[in-house]
């Protein structure tokens, strides 16, 4: 792998399965799990919004809990295993929750799109939401400025029926 | 971020030796507001002690009655804990009105009664504060202040503690359990967070080398008598402006034990229990909660951008208790104010 290492600076050695391979490393401390996964790991499909946790664009999976990637150290997580957008799905074997957003046209520039697919994947298994306000809510760590938020929760609402975890059903807002 | 080494501790005990040898250094555990902090640069430390791994995630009910939640419990897990939502609603509602899913799965217990200030002052280097640089002066007043204090303000730091969840523990009488080079202590969650005095870069009175090691919630006797009502400038994913955890014993009609807690309006959880006794015994409706609104403002002060706040506080306090009252809490995903 790909070594972006300085000389003469502190260096911690770890490992982590990303996408379910176990891989090691040797880092700078400093190393957010995004810079390690989009530097390194040339797995950009994780995007940087506003490396401050305030847009979600950065939401991956760490042992099936979606996490804000930005404001963690890869060096705390030794031993976790990741999942990217890389890992959920493949272009011919697209996860359900991809699926859904292709075909409710959940995106326009797309970049919020990584993020909100990992969330919303987290928030199914999470099983709180049951209702689509309460999608709405517990997708609000995700920002999208194209504004595609209606067809995202219409995506996420369908994975849900299709999976008949959501016992209300309740009209559209 | 600037360089720093790093440190993993495994014990209790060993993380307290490693911040007693290592003055520069500061403890990590979901990291939300540390590393946030540290790519500003608005803190540097020369080391950080990585607190993930001590055995402080659980959640134990006590024999008392109490529930004791560790430290290092995510903020995710004591929302959606069981317990919690039987017996401390109030603590579960107000943490579900805070931040993101994201940032309450990594966010800790003892990390959110330690987040700082979000006054933009303080994050913006350039910029004198006297929290962030003590003696540099306060950008804040006569600067843009929408977001400051309206009580207990000082003329070194009029900012405020961010958290929803303190104030939810304000209002429940919480205990802070610590642990430090001179042994285990307990502090009283009014006695954790201070005023700014003239030491506005300390937060709370945890002494130097101290930790956080969990926190005691003890038994309650609200039921469906509380709420946690948040205003923001949007619906979610942003700080409160005025926030009240409000909890009521009613018997008769009448209070019997009377809890209001604010947040967003002072340099801690702002709870005033003299204010509240004077309440006691006096009859649940409109012109009771106007009253303890007014009373409980007493002396609010605004700083010209955030005048606005005097009277959104007291708007809120009133509708606070009557979601108490009527054992309606405010429903954190339908935002609506009944
Ligand atoms: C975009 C954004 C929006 C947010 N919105 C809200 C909101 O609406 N409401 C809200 O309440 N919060 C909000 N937050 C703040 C969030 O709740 C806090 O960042 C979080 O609770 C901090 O917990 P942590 O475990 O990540 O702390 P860390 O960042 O790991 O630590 C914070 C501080 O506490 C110290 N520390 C941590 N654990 C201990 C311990 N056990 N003993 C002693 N010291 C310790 C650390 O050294 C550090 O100084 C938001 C944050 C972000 C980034
Ligand atoms: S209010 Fe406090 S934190 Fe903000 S600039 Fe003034 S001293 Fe700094
Ligand atoms: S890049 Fe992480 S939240 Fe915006
Ligand atoms: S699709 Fe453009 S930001 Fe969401």
């Amino acid at each position: 792998m790909a070594d972006a290492r300085s000389p003469d600076l502190p260096v911690c050695n770890i490992s982590l399965s990303i996408n379910g391979e176990r891989q090691k490393f040797t880092l700078h401390p400093w190393t957010t799990l995004l810079d390690l996964l989009r530097g390194p790991l040339e797995l950009s499909g994780t995007k940087k919004g506003c490396d401050h946790g305030q847009c979600g664009a950065c939401t991956v999976l760490v042992d099936g809990e979606r996490i804000n990637s930005c404001l963690k150290l890869a060096v705390s997580l030794d031993g976790a295993g990741i999942i990217t957008i890389e890992g959920l799905g493949s272009p011919n074997g697209l996860h359900p929750m991809q699926e859904a957003f292709v075909e409710h046209d959940a995106y326009q520039c797309g970049y919020c799109t990584p993020g909100q697919i990992c969330s919303a994947v987290a928030l199914v298994k999470e099983g709180h939401a049951r209702s689509r306000a309460e999608i709405r809510e517990l997708m609000s760590g995700n920002l999208c400025r194209c504004g595609a938020y209606t067809n995202i929760a219409d995506a996420i609402e369908e994975v849900m029926d299709t999976q008949r975890i959501r016992p209300v059903k309740e009209a559209a807002e | 971020m600037r360089p720093f080494s790093f440190n993993r501790a495994e014990t209790v005990k060993e993380a307290i030796a490693a911040l007693a040898q290592n003055p520069d250094a500061k403890l990590l555990a979901g990291g939300t507001n540390l590393i946030d902090l540290m790519k500003y640069e608005v803190t540097h430390p020369g080391m950080i002690i990585d607190i993930n791994r001590l055995p402080l995630k659980e959640i134990t009910d006590l024999p008392d009655g109490a529930l004791r939640i560790g430290a290092l419990a995510s903020n995710s897990a004591v929302a959606y804990d069981e317990r919690v939502k039987a017996r401390f609603p109030l603590l579960s509602s107000a943490i579900l009105a805070g931040a993101s899913p994201q940032l309450r799965n990594a966010a800790t217990t003892g990390g959110n009664l330690l987040q700082r200030t979000r006054c933009y002052y303080f994050y913006d280097t350039a910029a004198p504060c006297n929290k962030r640089a003590p003696g540099s002066g306060c950008s804040a007043i006569g600067g843009v202040n929408r977001i400051h204090a309206i009580l207990g303000a000082n003329p070194a730091c009029i900012a405020v503690h961010p958290s929803d969840m303190c104030v939810a523990l304000a209002a429940l009488d919480t205990v802070v359990e610590v642990e430090g080079p001179q042994g285990a202590r307990e502090i009283a969650f009014l006695d954790f967070h201070r005023l700014a005095g003239d030491e506005p870069q300390r937060d709370n009175t945890l002494q130097t080398g101290e930790i956080i090691t969990g926190l005691r919630l003890p038994p309650n006797p609200f039921g469906q008598n509380h709420t946690y009502l948040k205003i923001r400038d949007r619906l979610s994913y942003a700080f409160a402006l005025v926030s009240v955890a409000a909890a009521i014993e009613i018997d008769k009609g009448r209070i019997i034990d009377l809890r209001v807690a604010l947040g967003g309006v002072a340099h801690k959880p702002w709870r005033d229990t003299l204010a509240e006794r004077e309440f006691a015994d006096r009859a649940i409706g409109e012109s009771t909660f106007r009253e303890i609104a007014e009373r409980l403002l007493i002396g609010a002060k605004g700083q010209g951008q955030n005048d606005f706040k005097i009277s959104l506080a007291r708007n809120a306090i009133i509708r606070a208790l009557r979601q108490a009252a009527a054992g309606t809490p405010q429903d954190q995903t339908v935002k609506a104010i009944q």
